[in-house]
C-alpha cells in the first residue's frame, strides 16, 4: 500500500513535469492519417487474396513506371499468403517484363524476358536515371515502404496500441497519402515541382498525384474510386513487405495455446513443489550439518 | 532434502509427467526452425529450376558444359563413331556395367547428357581425352568412355545421369524428367 | 564452496568421470543442493531469466550469421532475404531483435530489484560491479547488433554514437577514425562491428560465469536483506528455485511471443527499413527504447564534453552505489524514505526514456534536464545522505521469523498447524 502510494506519487510527479511540454510540440505536429480497417489487422488478421491482386494490378499499371520493387520475385505472387496467382500466371507475369542478363558470349548485357525466379527489375537502371527523370527526386524502393513509412500515435495512444496489436501505420500512411492531395491552404508557398499533399511531412511532394477514379479497371465489381485503390495498393504494399504475415500469425496462435498450457501446468507444479515449505516447514527432513560461509 | 507427504503421488508424479512432456515438446518444436533454417532456402530452390538448353548450336562431335543446381553438366552431340564405339564393347565386362542404350533417351541416342562430377572424388573430368575418347580426369586418372561409363582408374561408377526430357527436338529441359510411357 | 550435501555417484561411469573431471559435483553444489533462502519472491527469477535470453540471442544470432552478408552493399537485402527466403528466417529475425528488446526489459527488472532490496551491499559489492560490467557489454553488443541491418538509423546512430568520442580532448578526433576505419561510418565499420558482435556475447557468458561464481560465494541477498542464519531459513535450490525460474520464465516467454509474432515491429523504428543513405540524416535520430534514458541525459547537457561525461557517468556511477548508499539496512521494505525517493528515480527513468524518444526542443529540453538532475542528484546527494539521517523500520530477526510473523508462513493460504506434528 505504502509503494502503491509511492509510485502514484512518482509518476504524478513526471506527468507533472513532462505532460505541459509535451502539449506544446503536439501543436507543431501535422494531422494524423485516419485509421481504415484492414483485413489482416489483430491476431486472426490475414490478406485478402482478391485486394492483393487489384493491388497488384494497381503496382503494374501506374506505380511500376516509376517504382521498384526490386526485393520481390515473381515466384512470391504465387506463394501462399499472398495474392495466391498460379504459378503459370506467376511465370506469364514474370514474362511481361524485361529482365537484364549477361553479358553473353560477346561481353555484352542484354534483355531477356523474366522467368518466374527473377526479381522485377527496376524502370531505371540506376538511382541517377531515376533522379533525372522524376525531377531530380528519387522514386523510393517499395519493397519495405510499408514497414518504412509510419507516424507518431503520441502518448498515450502507443501504450494502447501494444495491446490493440496496431501494425498497420504504414498502410494507414500511405492510403491517406494517396487520397491527401488537395488545394494548398491560403498563405502557403509550395516549390516549384511540388504538390501540396495533407499528409506528406512538410506538406510539399515531388509525387504528382498518381491515381484518379477509374484510372484502373477492375473486373470484380469493386468501385474504380481513388479511396478504393489507395486500400488495394496499400495492403499489396504490406504483402510486399510483410509475405510472411499470414504464417507468423497462425504459428502466434500455435505458440501461444502451447504456452499458456505450459505455464498452467508450470505454475500447477510449483504450487506442488512448495507445499510442503508454505504449509508444513516442520515436517521438512533436517538436512545434514552444513557451514555457511556468509558475510 | 524434502519429505514428500505419502498421499496422492500418483497426482503429483502425473503433474510431473505432464509438464515435462509439454516442455519436451516445446524443446523438439523449437528445433523446428534452429534446423530447418539451413535448409535450401527459397532462392536457391528457385535458382535450381528446370533449365532449358538449345542443342541447335551444338555442332556433332561437340562438348558442351552448362550448369544446373552449380552442377556441371555435360551436353554431347555424339557422332556415328561414338555411339559406335560405345556399342561395340561387352558392357558386362565393364566395372559398373550398363549398356549404351541405358545412358541415352530412345530416339535421341546422338545426345549424351551427364552430370560431369567425376564419381571418384568429384573433380570435373576433361573432355575428349583419355584411351577411350570420352574423358579423362586429371585427379586421380579415371577414364570414361563416349557413353560417360567408367573404364579405368579409381572411380567406381559410371557419370550419372541428370533427370531431363527433351521439349522438343532441338531442346532440352534439364531437371525433369519426361512422364512415363504407359 | 561450503560444504553441503554432497554429491555421491552411484553410477560407475559417474565415479570414473567424477575423478577425473568433478563436473557432475560442480552442477550439483552449484545449482541442485544449493542453499537458497526460502523467501525469495519472483523479482529473484529475472537471473535464470536473463540466461535464458543470453542463450536465446546466441542461438538465434549464429543462425542468423549462417545468412547475413557483412557489406555495405549486401547487408541491407540480406537481412530482408532473410526474412523472404530463409526457412522461418523472418522468426529467427523477429526472435532476435525483439529477444535485445527483452533482454534488456529482463536486465532493467534484475538491477531494479539490485537497487531496491540492497543486493550491492557488502559482501556483494564485487557481484555488483560484474553486473554493470555485463550491463555496459550488453550496451555495446546491442548498439553494434542494430547497426548491422545497415538502415537510415543503423547508420547514423552508428554516427551519432562513433562521434561521441570526438568529445574527449586531444585524442577524440584520432579515436574516432580508428573506430570508423575511414573518414566516416563505412564498410571497414560494419566489417568490424560484425566481428565484435559475434564476439562479445562470448565475453558476456564468460562475466556471467564469474558473476554466478561472485553470487555463489556470498549467497542470494532476500526481500528482508537479513541473511540466513539456520536450516529454517534455506531450501535447496533445486526443486525449489528452479521450478519458480521455470514458470516465471515461461511466463516472461507469453510476453515476448506476444511482440514476436502479432507486433514485431512495434518497438523498432520504421526509419529502419530505409536502406543507409550517408547523403541524408533522418528528421530525428532515436535510438531503440532501452538506450533512451541515457540518450536524454546526454542532449540534457548543453555542453557537448560534460554531456558524453554526464552519459558515462550514469552507468559507471551505479558500479559505486555500495559506497554512495551509506545505510547498514539492505532491503527498501525496512527503509521507507530511501524507497520513496527510489520509487521516484524509477519513475525519473521511465519519464528521461519518454524524453529520450521526443525531438529536444521546448519544454522537453526543461524536463529532461529536471530529471538528469534528479538522477544525479539521487545517487550522488540523496543515498549517502539518507544512509545517514534515515530511521529504519525494525529487521526481522531472522528469515523465517519474518515469514512466520503475521502467523502465516509466506505464500500459504492457512495458517501453520500450532506446534506439535500435523
Amino acid at each position: 500500500m505504502q509503494i502503491r502510494r509511492a509510485v502514484i506519487l512518482s509518476l504524478a510527479f513526471v506527468a507533472f513535469v513532462a505532460a505541459p511540454f509535451g502539449c506544446a510540440a503536439l501543436a507543431q505536429e501535422q494531422e494524423a492519417p485516419p485509421l481504415q480497417r484492414w483485413s489482416f489487422h489483430g491476431p486472426f488478421g490475414m490478406y485478402d487474396p482478391q485486394q492483393l491482386q487489384r493491388g497488384f494490378k494497381i503496382y503494374r499499371e501506374v506505380c511500376s513506371t516509376c517504382h521498384s520493387l526490386k526485393l520481390v520475385a515473381f515466384r512470391n505472387l504465387a506463394d501462399p499468403g499472398g495474392p495466391n496467382f498460379t504459378e503459370e500466371q506467376a511465370a506469364a507475369v514474370a514474362a511481361e517484363f524485361k529482365v537484364q542478363d549477361g553479358p553473353n558470349d560477346q561481353g555484352e548485357m542484354f534483355q531477356r524476358p523474366g522467368r518466374i525466379a527473377d526479381h522485377f527489375p527496376p524502370p531505371f537502371a540506376n538511382d541517377q536515371i531515376a533522379r533525372n527523370a522524376n525531377g531530380g527526386a528519387l522514386p523510393p524502393d517499395m519493397s519495405v515502404l510499408a514497414k518504412a513509412r509510419g507516424f507518431e500515435r503520441g502518448f498515450p495512444w502507443f501504450i494502447f496500441d501494444a495491446f490493440t496489436q496496431y501494425q498497420e501505420d504504414g498502410p494507414d500512411y500511405i492510403h491517406a497519402l494517396l487520397n491527401g492531395y488537395t488545394d494548398p491552404p491560403k498563405g502557403f508557398t509550395l516549390p516549384p515541382g511540388a504538390q501540396y499533399n495533407k499528409y506528406f511531412p512538410g506538406h510539399a511532394i515531388r509525387m504528382p498525384k498518381p491515381l484518379s477514379d477509374g484510372q484502373v479497371e477492375y473486373t470484380d465489381g469493386t468501385p474504380a474510386t481513388v479511396d478504393q485503390y489507395g486500400r488495394d495498393i496499400s495492403a499489396f504494399l504490406m504483402w510486399a513487405a510483410e509475405p510472411t504475415l499470414d504464417a507468423r500469425k497462425r504459428l502466434g496462435f500455435q505458440v501461444f495455446v502451447f504456452l499458456i498450457v505450459l505455464t498452467v501446468l508450470l505454475y500447477f507444479t510449483k504450487k506442488r513443489v512448495w507445499h510442503e515449505v508454505l504449509h508444513h516447514p516442520e515436517l521438512l527432513e533436517p538436512r545434514p550439518p552444513t557451514e555457511y560461509r556468509r558475510g | 532434502m524434502t519429505t514428500i507427504s505419502a498421499a496422492e503421488p500418483s497426482r503429483r508424479d502425473f503433474l510431473l509427467v505432464a509438464t515435462g512432456a509439454v516442455g519436451a515438446v516445446g524443446v523438439a518444436a523449437l528445433l523446428t526452425p534452429l534446423i530447418g533454417q539451413m535448409e535450401p532456402d527459397a532462392s536457391t530452390i528457385a535458382a535450381g529450376a528446370p533449365l532449358d538448353v538449345d542443342l541447335a548450336p551444338i555442332a556433332e562431335g561437340q562438348i558442351v558444359k552448362v550448369f544446373w543446381r552449380s552442377k556441371p553438366i555435360f551436353i554431347f552431340h555424339r557422332s556415328k563413331r561414338d555411339i559406335d564405339s560405345a556399342r561395340e564393347v561387352n558392357w558386362h565386362t565393364l566395372p559398373d556395367p550398363a549398356p549404351d542404350s541405358a545412358r541415352v533417351q530412345a530416339g535421341h541416342e546422338q545426345w549424351l547428357v551427364l552430370i560431369g562430377i567425376c564419381t571418384h572424388l568429384g573433380c570435373i573430368p576433361l573432355a575428349h581425352q583419355g584411351n577411350y575418347d570420352g574423358w579423362f580426369c586429371p585427379c586421380h586418372g579415371s577414364q570414361y568412355d563416349t557413353a560417360g561409363r567408367i573404364r579405368q582408374g579409381p572411380a567406381p561408377a559410371n557419370l550419372a545421369l541428370p533427370p531431363y526430357k527433351f521439349a522438343s527436338d532441338t531442346t532440352i529441359r534439364i531437371g525433369e524428367t519426361a512422364p512415363a510411357k504407359a | 564452496m561450503s560444504g553441503y550435501s554432497i554429491y555421491k555417484p552411484q553410477n560407475p561411469f559417474m565415479r570414473w568421470l567424477e575423478r577425473r573431471l568433478p563436473v557432475a559435483s560442480l552442477v550439483y553444489s552449484s545449482f541442485i543442493a544449493y542453499p537458497t533462502p526460502r523467501n525469495l519472491n519472483y523479482w529473484w527469477t529475472f537471473g535464470a531469466i536473463l540466461t535464458f535470453m543470453l542463450g536465446a540471442q546466441i542461438v538465434t544470432g549464429i543462425v542468423l550469421a549462417m545468412h547475413y552478408t557483412p557489406h555495405v552493399d549486401y547487408a541491407f537485402n540480406s537481412v530482408e532475404a532473410i526474412m523472404r527466403d530463409v526457412n522461418y528466417g523472418w522468426l529467427l529475425r523477429y526472435l532476435h531483435a525483439n529477444g535485445a528488446s527483452f533482454f534488456f526489459v529482463a536486465v532493467y527488472a534484475h538491477i531494479a530489484r539490485g537497487m531496491y532490496y540492497g543486493s550491492y551491499k557488502e559482501p556483494r559489492e564485487v557481484l555488483w560491479i560484474l553486473g554493470v560490467i555485463l550491463f555496459l557489454l550488453m550496451v555495446v553488443t546491442g548498439f553494434m547488433g542494430y547497426v548491422l541491418p545497415w538502415g537510415q538509423m543503423s547508420f547514423w546512430a552508428a554516427t551519432v554514437i562513433t562521434n561521441l568520442f570526438s568529445a574527449i580532448p586531444w585524442v577524440g578526433d584520432p579515436i574516432v577514425t580508428w573506430l570508423w576505419g575511414g573518414y566516416a561510418v563505412g564498410n571497414p565499420t560494419l566489417n568490424r562491428f560484425y566481428s565484435l558482435h559475434y564476439l562479445l556475447p562470448f565475453v558476456i557468458v564468460g562475466v556471467v560465469v564469474l558473476h554466478v561464481w561472485a553470487l555463489h560465494v556470498v549467497g542470494q541477498n532476500n526481500p528482508t536483506g537479513v541473511e540466513p542464519k539456520t536450516e529454517k531459513d534455506i531450501v535447496a535450490f533445486t526443486p525449489y528455485a528452479t521450478v519458480k525460474d521455470v514458470f516465471f520464465t515461461a511466463v516472461f516467454c507469453l510476453f515476448f511471443a506476444w511482440f514476436v509474432f502479432y507486433i514485431p515491429n512495434y518497438l523498432g523504428h520504421s526509419d529502419n527499413y530505409i536502406p543507409a543513405n550517408p547523403g541524408q540524416t533522418p528528421p530525428h535520430i532515436v535510438p531503440e527504447w532501452y538506450y533512451l534514458p541515457f540518450y536524454a541525459i546526454l542532449r540534457a547537457i548543453p555542453n557537448k564534453l560534460l554531456g558524453v561525461i554526464a552519459l558515462g557517468g550514469s552507468i559507471v556511477l551505479l558500479a559505486f552505489l555500495p559506497w554512495l548508499d551509506t545505510s547498514r539496512v539492505r532491503s527498501a521494505k525496512y527503509r521507507p524514505l530511501y524507497r520513496q525517493f527510489l520509487l521516484i528515480f524509477f519513475a525519473v527513468v521511465i519519464g528521461l526514456g519518454y524524453l529520450g524518444s521526443q525531438p529536444p526542443e521546448g519544454g522537453y529540453v526543461i524536463a529532461a534536464r529536471i530529471l538528469t538532475a534528479y538522477y544525479f542528484v539521487f545517487l550522488l546527494i540523496i543515498l549517502p545522505l539518507l544512509g545517514l539521517f534515515e530511521t529504519a523500520k525494525p529487521l526481522p530477526n531472522s528469515i523465517s521469523e519474518s515469514v512466520l510473523r503475521e502467523g502465516v508462513p509466506v505464500g500459504a493460504s492457512a495458517p501453520p498447524p500450532s506446534g506439535a506434528k500435523a
